[in-house]
């Protein structure tokens, strides 16, 4: 099972190192990692997704919890969050093909961002069940480059990372 | 002004640092510059991983921090098996390291080594010096994180720029203020009454006394808790000498090298109270199959221990001083007289394996190790190596109220020269009692140096069976008696090395002997190693 967690570190070099480094040394598997910095120019948020099983999460949560720089772990809880990614898609096509392709790009909600002779480039940004969805319904034409950019995730109403509820 | 290798001297002066082991190079020289006008004392070790077990036998015999230095490429990555060793058994350390000129970081310069990714896996924290003018925050917050919550070893990697640049003052910090650093100190009100709930209807409870007991200093609490209760106390290798092991109702050591009775009580209880125990591999072997049969209360100041190996039923996070201490006020002896008589029984049954055999040409190591601990003070401090030397220590000295101080986690050999030195230091009043194997104390050897530089009047007894003992006991066992790499076939005549080194020294082939001369060692004030000739078939158990 796929488990999205919030890490809200010190904003300090070395951070992101110490915190996936503790990852691949204890055997666990990132899915994916997006850092930036928060509405605290001195703290900075990570949004890991692994896959694994509740005693992997729960010993991530704590070990990550150990080190000095992370401030808060959060483990997302399933319906309670948004989560989204941004992916530049760089599609093979020919000039023929993209009528197509653009109409794809309209039913899904993508920018075209980039086109070319030979190819076309969409920008998009939703959760990865629809950027699935995108990169299937383009797969006929070819990938030339798929970029993704991690999932970020934020809880939904009032309710933080770094508290309850406000 | 102030340069950043005063600073460096000035932080540890403020820290009430006396003693620093280490061993200098290029990259940490205007440090020493500074060391040289102070009043800490200085160690010169022989090689660095010693440097980082001489501040670790310091730190355990003394309880507080234990520091250490080196310089930076080889220097530093030298420390890391000493600073790994700390990090598994979670003892304080400061480890300084020189680094290159940090304008030439990442340009693979001479002596260059990233000491801080290095040992990213086994240090608590580690700091890269940036700016001269952070070196009193980052020591400030070295030494607590290094001596709060789960203890453990924090290294500090300081450019040679950083310790010759200037910056106008020094003051050094009050205290710490780290966002992501509150270590839980109390345990929860509402757990604490849960496992005393669960302690009053256990009908064969069982205490299981781990390193972090000694750790947290809350040996008295302990003592305190068991003895109200009246529940029987069984402990790992690292916890050890907490209840003095001639105590009624203590059962014994745990695991795969304990004692029968010992394993016999933890397999039969209805209620495990772990304190300060990890429940490692060698502890518990099927620790799932354990927390099935009883319920387990898991006491740790560090959150990440609990449910890591085991299942906890009621686990309590926090200081184990204040959590015992707490149960030792509210609990009441509820213990049923059959299981008292059930371990008791156990214990009664249990015979300590190993005789004296005086015409054999070998002393027996086991029985001497039980003649040892009737002749020593009770306060003695023991430290065993890594190898059959430790178990023999581990199974048959009695611990009194005294400490036995060994590689519990890492099981580095080596570690008991070094950190016996370093305990003698910490208390030079106590006898310090250092046990190692032919091949232990051959990695640490060089220490002898250390030893007579600084005359430390340390006992050293080798047990030399010209083996690899427990690595021949287990290619016997395991690998069809195919003995491979586990003869040392080019020892030195030990007697005459440590007479080269002016260290007094004699053989003993029988327990009479290494019993009559281990009493001419403990009279004498000045270092002694007494070797011991072992059959290479004694076995471990």
């Amino acid at each position: 099972m796929k488990y999205t967690l919030s890490v809200l570190v010190e904003n300090q070099p070395g951070v992101l190192s110490k915190v996936s480094g503790l990852f691949s040394r204890r055997g666990f598997n990132i899915d994916s990692l997006a850092v930036g910095i928060t509405e605290d120019p001195t703290i900075s948020r990570i949004t890991i997704v692994v896959n694994g099983d509740e005693y992997m999460v729960e010993q991530v949560e704590k070990q990550l919890n150990k080190l000095i720089p992370v401030i808060k772990v959060k483990v997302m809880q399933p319906g309670l969050f948004i989560s989204c990614e941004l992916s530049l898609v760089k599609v093979n096509c020919n000039t023929k093909q993209h009528a197509e392709i653009m109409k794809i790009a309209e039913l899904m909600q993508a920018k075209i961002v980039d086109v070319a002779t030979t190819s076309l480039t969409l920008q998009f940004c939703d959760n990865d069940e629809r950027t699935q969805t995108l990169i299937s319904l383009l797969k006929p034409f070819g990938f030339k480059e798929i970029v993704r950019a991690g999932t970020l995730a934020i809880e939904k109403g009032a309710v933080t990372a770094r508290k309850q509820s406000t | 002004m102030i340069s950043g290798a005063e600073i460096m001297v000035k932080c540890l002066e403020n820290e009430g640092v006396a003693i620093a082991f280490g061993y200098p190079g290029a990259a940490i020289c205007p440090f020493y510059d500074y060391l040289y006008r102070s009043s800490i004392q200085h160690v010169l070790v022989r090689e660095e991983q010693n440097a980082a077990h001489e501040a670790s036998g310091y730190a355990r015999a003394s309880g507080k921090p234990g520091v250490c230095i080196a310089t930076s490429g080889p220097g530093a990555t030298n420390l890391i098996t000493g600073i790994a060793t700390a990090y598994m058994d979670s003892i304080p350390l400061i480890c300084i390291t020189g680094q290159v000129n940090s304008e030439l970081l990442g340009r693979d310069v001479f002596q260059e080594a990233d000491i801080t990714g290095a040992c990213e896996p086994f240090t608590k924290h580690s700091y890269l010096v940036k700016n001269a003018a952070d070196l009193p925050r980052i020591f400030k917050e070295a030494f607590h994180i290094a001596t709060t919550g789960r203890p453990g070893p924090v290294l500090i990697d300081v450019p040679v720029d950083m310790q010759t640049s200037t910056v106008s003052d020094f003051s050094y910090p009050l205290k710490a203020d780290i966002i992501g650093y509150k270590p839980r100190t109390q345990g929860h009100a509402m757990q604490i009454k849960k496992a005393l709930a669960a302690i009053g209807e256990a009908k064969r409870p069982v205490i299981c006394c781990g390193g972090g007991v000694v750790l947290a200093g809350a040996r008295d609490e302990f003592v305190a808790f068991a003895k109200s209760s009246g529940i029987p106390v069984v402990s790992t290798m690292m916890g050890i000498g907490v209840v003095p092991m001639d105590s009624r109702l203590y059962l014994g050591m745990i695991g795969m090298h304990g004692h029968t009775n010992a394993n016999q009580a933890m397999g039969q209880a209805d209620l495990i109270i772990l304190c300060g125990a990890r429940v490692g591999d060698r502890a518990v072997s099927a620790p799932e199959q354990m927390a099935q049969q009883a319920k387990i209360i898991h006491i740790d100041i560090d959150p990440a221990e609990i449910g890591k190996n085991m299942t906890a039923h009621i686990p309590i996070v926090g200081d184990i001083r204040l959590v015992l201490g707490s149960f030792a006020e509210q609990v009441t002896n509820t213990v049923s007289e059959e299981w008292v008589e059930q371990v008791l029984q156990y214990k009664a049954d249990f015979v300590p394996l190993g005789e004296p055999d005086n015409t054999s040409g070998f002393v027996e190591p086991r029985s001497f190790m039980r003649a040892l601990s009737r002749m020593m003070d009770e306060n003695a401090i023991l430290v065993s190596d890594v190898g059959q030397n430790q178990i023999w220590a581990a199974r048959n000295f009695n611990v009194k109220e005294g400490r036995f101080l060994t590689s519990g986690g890492l099981g580095t050999m080596g570690y008991a020269l070094p950190a016996a030195i370093g305990a003698k230091l910490a208390k030079p009043n106590r006898q310090v009692l250092c046990i190692c194997g032919d091949g232990s104390f051959q990695m640490a050897m060089c220490e002898l140096g250390t030893l007579c530089q600084e005359q430390v009047n340390l006992k050293i007894i080798l047990m030399q069976n010209d083996r690899l003992g427990m690595v021949k006991e287990i290619q016997g066992r395991l690998y069809g008696d195919r003995y491979i790499a586990t003869t040392l076939n080019g020892n030195p005549d030990f007697v005459k090395l440590a007479e080269a080194y002016g260290i007094h020294a004699a053989v003993a082939t029988s327990n009479g002997q290494a019993e009559q001369l281990a009493k001419e060692m403990f009279a004498t004030d000045k270092a002694f190693i007494l070797v011991c000739r072992v059959n290479p078939d004694a076995p471990t158990i």
